[in-house]
């Protein structure tokens, strides 16, 4: 990347974070859902804490504090990737193809916003729900970990949203995905513990990369600042951004090609 | 109109309509309504799988995920899915009526309605025919959710009943959704009126006994659901799904109180809709 391609790229960057921020109607449902449903959930489910297989826990929330992160990272990042679909669709994209803009700044100038957003997200979850009793255990370096892996959630959902965008051009498209997230979301440990579900739905959570995603934040939480709960909250998100960043990136070019 | 005589004024020609042909004139028009509400369905299936599909997925993801609730002491039922059932049907019934103020913000976008309010039709037929038309929608969703619910291993514990209050919870949940959205609809007249529906409902639902039972809850949730109507709704819904020994069990003391909620919040949704109707009109 040349000099001239980063001063773009933080730019683009500059821009996405702006109209985020800028759009509270669109990006405080993504925050206000998932604070709902932590409160909800802890009435709900308080007493579940004792039940056999759930880990050991101060109260529900701080179970559930990496279920509300993650949850409000992955509708984000939607709309993080609508923003660019709508890019697409009224011509902001060919504008930017037009001038002689480094082409991968387009999609990394976006991503960066959704990553902001991530941090700052995650940061206000953990803050909202620390006096109600979630409590982070790995403490203040747990903290500033739980940020990092938020961010890199953010990342990697954002850049399959992307994907999805570059490919469809529609924002609706990548609307439409929320359903799937939505579910994905439901048949992961999000919400209960792996350990307290039975046969297929045990299988299916194990399978699914959200309750990965989860139990990495969740093991700050629960199991204090350890080698192996740093390198899950991290590693994972990590391992799925990159993958995820390769196959935004091919989309781009096929994009690029067709134009 | 002159309700002594049971007669009638056509406001345009100033011709007297006798109360049973004003009656046949609703009826009418509302049959009609109702048609073209389900060829829109058969039509447009793609605006109806969602209502299907999302009952399925709540029973499926609730039961799986939740599965642990019933280890707790006091919990009605010792099957998940027997408690989850009824939330997906209830879920499924409050979004086929709200989405009957999606289809009516369409119409009204699209110049569709206001053909409809030219034409000389009877102005509840406008409200009468639709809910009618989600009803049909609803009992389709029913059935369909009491099969997949048997498959997954949802029993009756009160035989034909179970399915009868289940049925009945549904489609008062639906009314009062479709009263509240066609409402709502009628007031905005644009999307921005469709996201306070989902919400409202979606919150009121949830306030409410939809994930656990009132001696499982602590807290705010607990306080607040039991005041909430939808609360008897659900006890009405569930009261043939759970176990004989339970306090929630099929009885007139648990099914009353659901029905006298779906009676007052029907009435007082379909006169909101109906008032806000009146108030396009004027």
């Amino acid at each position: 990347m040349t000099k001239n391609s980063i001063r773009q790229t933080l730019a683009l960057g500059k821009r996405s974070t702006l109209e985020l921020f800028r759009q509270p109607a669109v990006v405080v449902p993504s925050m206000i859902f998932p604070l709902f449903f932590s409160f909800l959930g802890n009435s709900s489910f308080g007493r579940t804490t004792s039940l056999p297989g759930f880990p050991k826990v101060s109260s529900y929330l701080q179970f559930q504090l990496a279920g509300t992160i993650v949850q409000g990272v992955l509708f984000g990042s939607v709309t993080g990737a609508a923003a660019l679909a709508t890019d697409i669709e009224n011509g902001f994209f060919d504008r930017l193809l037009a001038s002689p803009t480094s082409r991968t700044g387009i999609l990394f100038g976006r991503l960066a916003g959704s990553v902001l957003f991530g941090a700052f997200s995650t940061a206000v979850f953990i803050f909202a729900l620390l006096p109600f009793g979630a409590d982070v255990s790995a403490g203040i370096r747990g903290v500033i970990t739980m940020i990092i892996s938020g961010a890199l959630i953010s990342l990697a959902v954002g850049a399959l949203m992307s994907s999805v965008a570059l490919k469809t051009g529609s924002s609706e498209a990548v609307q439409g995905t929320f359903p799937l997230l939505f579910i994905l979301l439901f048949f992961s440990s999000a919400f209960f513990p792996r350990e307290t579900m039975s046969g297929i739905y045990k299988t299916i959570a194990g399978l699914n990369p959200i309750s990965h995603l989860v139990e990495g934040i969740r093991a700050l939480s629960l199991d204090g600042f350890t080698a192996s709960a740093t390198a899950r909250a991290v590693l994972v998100p990590l391992a799925i951004a990159i993958i995820a960043l390769f196959i935004a990136n091919a989309q781009l070019n096929k994009r690029l090609r067709s134009n | 109109m002159n309700t002594a005589t049971g007669t009638a004024t056509n406001a345009s020609t100033g011709t007297m309509i006798h109360q049973q042909d004003l009656h046949t004139t609703t009826m009418r028009s509302a049959g009609q309504l109702i048609k073209r509400s389900l060829i829109n369905t058969r039509r447009l299936p793609s605006a109806f799988i969602p209502t299907l599909a999302m009952p399925i997925f709540n029973m499926v993801s609730f039961s799986g995920t939740f599965f642990a609730l019933t280890k707790l002491p006091g919990f009605p039922t010792d099957r998940s899915v027997n408690w989850f059932m009824p939330l997906g049907l209830a879920m499924g019934a409050a979004f086929s009526g709200v989405g009957l103020g999606f289809s009516l913000i369409r119409d009204l976008e699209n110049g569709f309605y206001d053909r409809l309010r030219m034409s000389p039709t009877s102005r509840i037929s406008l409200i009468v025919g639709p809910v009618l038309a989600t009803w049909i929608r609803v009992t389709l969703v029913a059935i369909f959710v009491f099969i997949v619910g048997g498959l997954l291993g949802a029993r009756p514990t009160a035989g034909l009943l179970s399915y009868v209050c289940s049925l009945v919870a549904a489609l008062g949940i639906s009314t009062i959704g479709a009263g509240w959205g066609l409402g709502l609809a009628f007031r905005f007249q644009d999307m921005r009126g469709a996201a306070i529906m989902q919400m409202s409902i979606f919150l009121t639902m949830f306030m409410s006994t939809a994930q656990v039972p009132l001696n499982v809850m602590t807290g705010w949730l607990h306080a607040v659901a039991r005041v909430n109507p939808v609360t008897n709704i659900f006890r009405l819904s569930r009261s043939g799904w759970v176990n004989e020994s339970s306090s929630g069990y099929m009885s007139w003391s648990n099914v009353y109180g659901g029905l006298i909620a779906i009676a007052v919040l029907s009435v007082l949704s379909l006169i909101f809709a109906v008032r806000s109707l009146q108030k396009i009109d004027n």
